[in-house]
Formats: structure tokens, C-alpha cells, sequence
């Protein structure tokens, strides 16, 4: 190795750590480095849209061929697109949040990320922030081909819509701090988890059917879900024209609780990693 | 951006001799179950010391050094950096310390380039480009920037890791087997650079190692661990003389074999009010 002259100068010029600049600088890092994650890989990028797509056109199919019979149930399937694709709003943002943070795991980054100047809750923040632009970057594209296929608008939800997306996301948080901590306190083992976590909402939150049809007792734990006020509305909207905003602010009211104990959670966890070890042999 | 930058003593300025030390440990234990990682050990870093971390594996080196940078927490005991208790206020001095391990990697899959940038943004520093541009320079790895950092050789990420660990001008650094995987060459250039950095910066060095030359070279003071416990903290001449040997390998050698055990005072430095 040869040995250049080196220059000595270039002295660090630091900026304060604290305060909101500081935050979102360090959010903005974080953001940055998992923009430069997807940058680095087409294959990503396909796979954010392949999911979705499948899905929407397996049941944009369907609802296709119920819609052409005289099969009673017909009218209700009108609504299998929309539920599908706010369905993937939910799965896709917690799967977002979950193996971002994951990937931090594999890369065992984790070490040198808790050690900087990041609090744990701007690490939160971008990983957040991160869900939405993956998300964004997967089902728009969807949206439009559901709209191209099926003649499916989603936009028909009005402003709805962008109420129904923001419970959706803040569950999928809630989930995904819960998955993180796990994670975080008993390592890869438990990755499992950020995969399946999302699926034990899908027959409870009512997805494809009513409220109605679960067994009465059964019926508070689904409507305790905020995700079950956001499908309950679309059927509303799309088949009766008619919706209850006091629903919505139900499911937002119980998001704030569910995203609350998320946090406390993943930090509950997160201190059990650094009490137990962990946080140093984490990693594949 | 309205923040007000604060730049780092230049070379050569000497600590106020007031000022909090930069490493102050009490009594810190570390226990898993019934393993005793980490057996009441207390010390004090003075600043400009670079001070070895010695022992044998399962001596508590690694589990030392991760309690002072807040990835443990300990099971009693405290530690102070720069007069912060890292228990609560770790954040207050994050800013000052940074860390180099063979125990964490860079994202394989972005560049050195983009991997600094991210770490010089969390780490607050308003002239990255410029910086990345010198550590670089300094630790020879301008032709890997644009490399992806998970197909660089084993040598090559410990460098990458250095340039990391060295981005923030840190007052305070703790390196873990600083010239693990490097060719003796490479190493001796490291290690050159190292003790440049904390002579002209009159950082403070805190390194775990199994390399005993590099020991030698670059430590004022030893701390020997084992079985989690301080038996030595020494100079390493001083060390070599009062167990009778010719290189602090044998030293190790000794009293890792439980064969001698030497007569130097091992009352560590009283902690800082």
C-alpha cells in the first residue's frame, strides 16, 4: 500500500445533537440510507408492486365473475377490490416497518445506529416514514391498474380514503413496534413473527364481511380493532352511499391507544435487549 | 438550517484540567444469571491516555466496552463519560465518543461513500463531504468510496470501520480488535494513524486487543481482565518487569496460565469527584 501525503485538515464541523433539527436531520439520515437500500436493488422495487398487483388482480377477477351471475352476493362483491386493496394499505405498511427494521438486524447495524446520537424514537420515526414510501412506491401503481382492469376507482371513497389510510397505517405501526421489540429482544428466531403478526387481524377486523356475521361475542373484540371501523365504512360507502364519521374517529381514538402501548412495548423490549446482552449479537 | 456549529478543540490544545474525565467507571458488574461477566471493576480514563483492555476470552473485555458505550446495561456499578452517567444521559456526549467492532458491520449493500454520509448526518456534521473526504485520505480507502461495502475484504471493511468510528473527530474512542483482519503492513500504518490521532487531538483511546506488539505500541497503561476482574493496571514496561518477561505477550501468557502473578501495585486510579 502506498502511502500518499495527507492533508491535514477537514475539521469536523458538528451541529447541536439536540433539539428538533437534530431529530429530523437524523430522521432524514435514516430515511436517506433505506432510499439508497432500494436504489441498490431492482428486484426490490418489482417486488414492492408484484404482491399487491397478484392479489388485486386475483379478486378484481373474481368479483368479475360473480358480478356476471345471478348469484345473490353478487352486489356485495362490488366491494372485493376495495377491500383487498385497503387490506394491502394495512399488510404492506407493517411489512414495511417490520423488515426495514429487520434489515438493520441482518446488516448488524444495529450496534453502531444505538451508539450514534439516534434516539430510539427517531429511529421509530423513520422507520415510519419509510413504511409510507414503500408503501406509496407499491400500491399506487396497483390502484392505477385496478382502475385500468376492474374500472375499480378507489378515489370513489372520497375523502374517506385518506382518513381509512391513516388508520390503516397507524395499526400497521402498532404492529410493527410490537414485531420490532420482539425481535429486537429475542433476535431473528422471532422474525417469524413480522411476517404472520398482521394475518391474525385479517378474520377479526372483517376484511371481506360484516361485522354482523361474527358470533355476538366475538363482535366487541372486532369492532375494538380499528381496522374493522375502516372496512365496515367502505362496505357502507360503496354499497349504501351512506357513512358514520363517528366511526372513524373511533378507530382513531383506539389507534392512539394501540400505537401508545406499541411504544411502550418496543421500548419495554428494547431495554430487556440492552439488560440481557443482545443488542450485541444480533445479526445473521 | 438555523443551528449553530461548534467545532471540536484543534490540534495540539491541551484538556481543562477541570473538566470531567473522560471515562469513569465505579464498581461495575455485569451479571447473566449466574455467569459473572463483569466482577465490580472500577477505573478511570485520564484524557490523552490510551489505555489497553487485556484478557482472555470470556474476560469481559467486549462486555466492558459495551457498557460504556450504553449497549449493556450493567447489573451494578456506574459510568461516567465526560461527567455523564451513560445510565440516563447518554445522548448529552454521544456526539463526543464513537466505536469500532468486529461485532458490528456497515449495510453490505450501500456504498463506504453512502454508509459515511448517513453516519456523518447522525452524527451531526455540517461539512460531510469534506470530512469523509479527509478521513478517507487518511486511512487510504478513497478508491473503495464508490465500492459496495459488502464486497470489500475483511481488511478493507475494518478500515472502512475505522473511517466511521474517526468521522466525528471523537474525543472519547473505543476500539474493539482495531486491527483485526489487516495484513501486518496495513496494520502498522493503522496504528500509526491511531496514535497521531489521539497525540494530536489528545483524544482518549480505550482498546480491547489480543495483539500484544500492538499493545506495546500504542497503550500507555494496561488493564488485564480475567474472569471479569482487573488483576493488572499497569504501564506495560512495568507490567514486563514486575512479572520478570521480556514481551507483555508472556506477561498474558502468565497469567492467563495462572503461572506467576506479578508484584505491581494493581490499586486502580481513584475515581473523580
Amino acid at each position: 500500500m502506498s502511502v500518499p501525503e495527507v492533508i491535514d485538515t477537514a475539521e469536523p464541523v458538528l451541529l447541536p445533537p439536540s433539539g428538533l433539527h437534530a431529530s429530523l436531520r437524523r430522521i432524514g439520515a435514516l430515511v436517506r440510507r433505506y432510499m439508497y437500500l432500494l436504489r441498490s436493488s431492482g428486484v426490490r422495487i418489482v417486488e414492492l408492486i408484484y404482491w399487491p398487483f397478484l392479489q388485486m388482480l386475483t379478486w378484481g377477477f373474481l368479483q368479475k365473475y360473480l358480478a356476471s351471475t345471478d348469484n345473490p352476493y353478487a352486489q356485495a362483491a362490488g366491494v372485493l377490490i376495495g377491500s383487498v386493496l385497503l387490506w394491502d394499505i394495512l399488510f404492506r405498511s407493517k411489512i414495511g416497518f417490520s423488515t426495514t427494521f429487520i434489515e438493520e438486524m441482518w446488516s448488524r447495524n444495529l450496534g453502531s445506529l444505538l451508539t450514534s446520537p439516534l434516539r430510539p424514537f427517531e429511529l421509530v420515526a423513520a422507520l415510519s416514514l419509510w413504511s409510507i414510501i414503500r408503501l406509496s412506491v407499491g400500491m399506487v401503481p396497483v390502484a392505477i391498474a385496478a382502475f385500468i382492469i376492474f374500472g375499480f376507482n378507489l378515489l370513489d371513497l372520497g375523502l374517506a380514503l385518506v382518513a381509512f389510510f391513516f388508520v390503516l397505517v397507524l395499526t400497521s405501526w402498532s404492529l410493527g413496534l410490537v414485531a420490532a421489540g420482539v425481535i429486537l429482544r429475542y433476535g431473528l428466531g422471532a422474525e417469524e413473527l413480522a411476517w404472520s403478526m398482521a394475518f391474525l387481524l385479517l378474520p377479526l377486523c372483517c376484511v371481506y364481511y360484516p361485522v354482523a356475521i361474527l358470533p355476538d361475542w366475538l363482535q366487541p373484540v372486532a369492532l375494538a380493532l380499528p381496522p374493522t371501523h375502516v372496512f365496515e365504512g367502505m362496505r357502507s360507502i360503496l354499497l349504501h352511499n351512506t357513512f358514520d364519521p363517528a366511526d372513524l374517529w373511533w378507530a382513531l381514538g383506539l389507534n392512539a391507544i394501540y400505537l401508545a402501548a406499541g411504544y411502550a412495548t418496543f421500548s419495554w423490549f428494547l431495554n430487556s435487549a440492552r439488560e440481557n446482552g443482545t443488542l450485541l449479537q444480533l445479526g445473521e | 438550517m438555523n443551528e449553530t456549529a461548534r467545532n471540536f478543540p484543534k490540534d495540539g490544545v491541551e484538556a481543562d484540567a477541570n473538566a470531567p474525565l473522560p471515562i469513569a467507571v465505579r464498581d461495575l458488574t455485569k451479571r447473566y444469571g449466574t455467569v459473572m461477566a463483569v466482577d465490580h471493576i472500577s477505573f478511570t480514563l485520564k484524557p490523552g491516555s490510551t489505555v489497553a483492555l487485556l484478557g482472555g476470552n470470556g474476560a469481559g473485555k467486549t462486555t466492558t466496552i459495551a457498557m460504556l458505550l450504553g449497549l449493556i446495561r450493567p447489573t451494578a456499578g456506574e459510568v461516567r463519560v465526560f461527567g455523564t452517567d451513560m445510565g440516563h444521559d447518554r445522548y448529552n456526549v454521544a456526539q463526543r465518543m464513537n466505536f469500532q467492532s468486529p461485532y458490528v458491520d456497515l449495510p453490505a449493500r450501500l456504498t463506504v461513500k453512502e454508509n459515511l454520509k448517513v453516519y456523518a448526518e447522525l452524527y451531526g456534521i455540517a461539512n460531510a463531504a469534506e470530512r469523509i473526504a479527509y478521513v478517507a485520505q487518511h486511512l487510504q480507502i478513497e478508491e473503495l468510496l464508490d465500492r459496495q461495502t459488502g464486497k470489500l475484504s475483511a481488511g478493507q471493511k475494518t478500515r472502512v470501520g475505522l473511517a466511521k468510528a474517526l468521522l466525528n473527530a471523537p474525543e472519547l474512542l473505543l476500539l474493539d480488535e482495531p486491527t483485526a483482519s489487516l495484513d501486518p503492513d496495513t496494520a502498522d500504518r493503522v496504528r500509526r494513524k491511531l496514535k497521531d490521532y489521539a497525540r494530536g487531538r489528545n483524544a482518549t483511546l480505550l482498546l480491547a486487543s489480543h495483539n500484544m506488539a500492538e499493545v506495546e505500541r500504542l497503550a500507555d497503561r494496561v488493564i488485564l481482565l480475567h474472569a471479569g476482574r482487573i488483576i493488572e493496571d499497569e504501564t506495560p514496561q512495568a507490567l514486563i518487569e514486575s512479572y520478570g518477561q521480556r514481551t507483555l505477550e508472556d506477561v498474558f501468557l502468565d497469567v492467563v496460565r495462572g503461572r506467576n502473578t506479578g508484584n505491581v501495585a494493581t490499586q486502580p486510579e481513584s475515581l473523580a469527584s
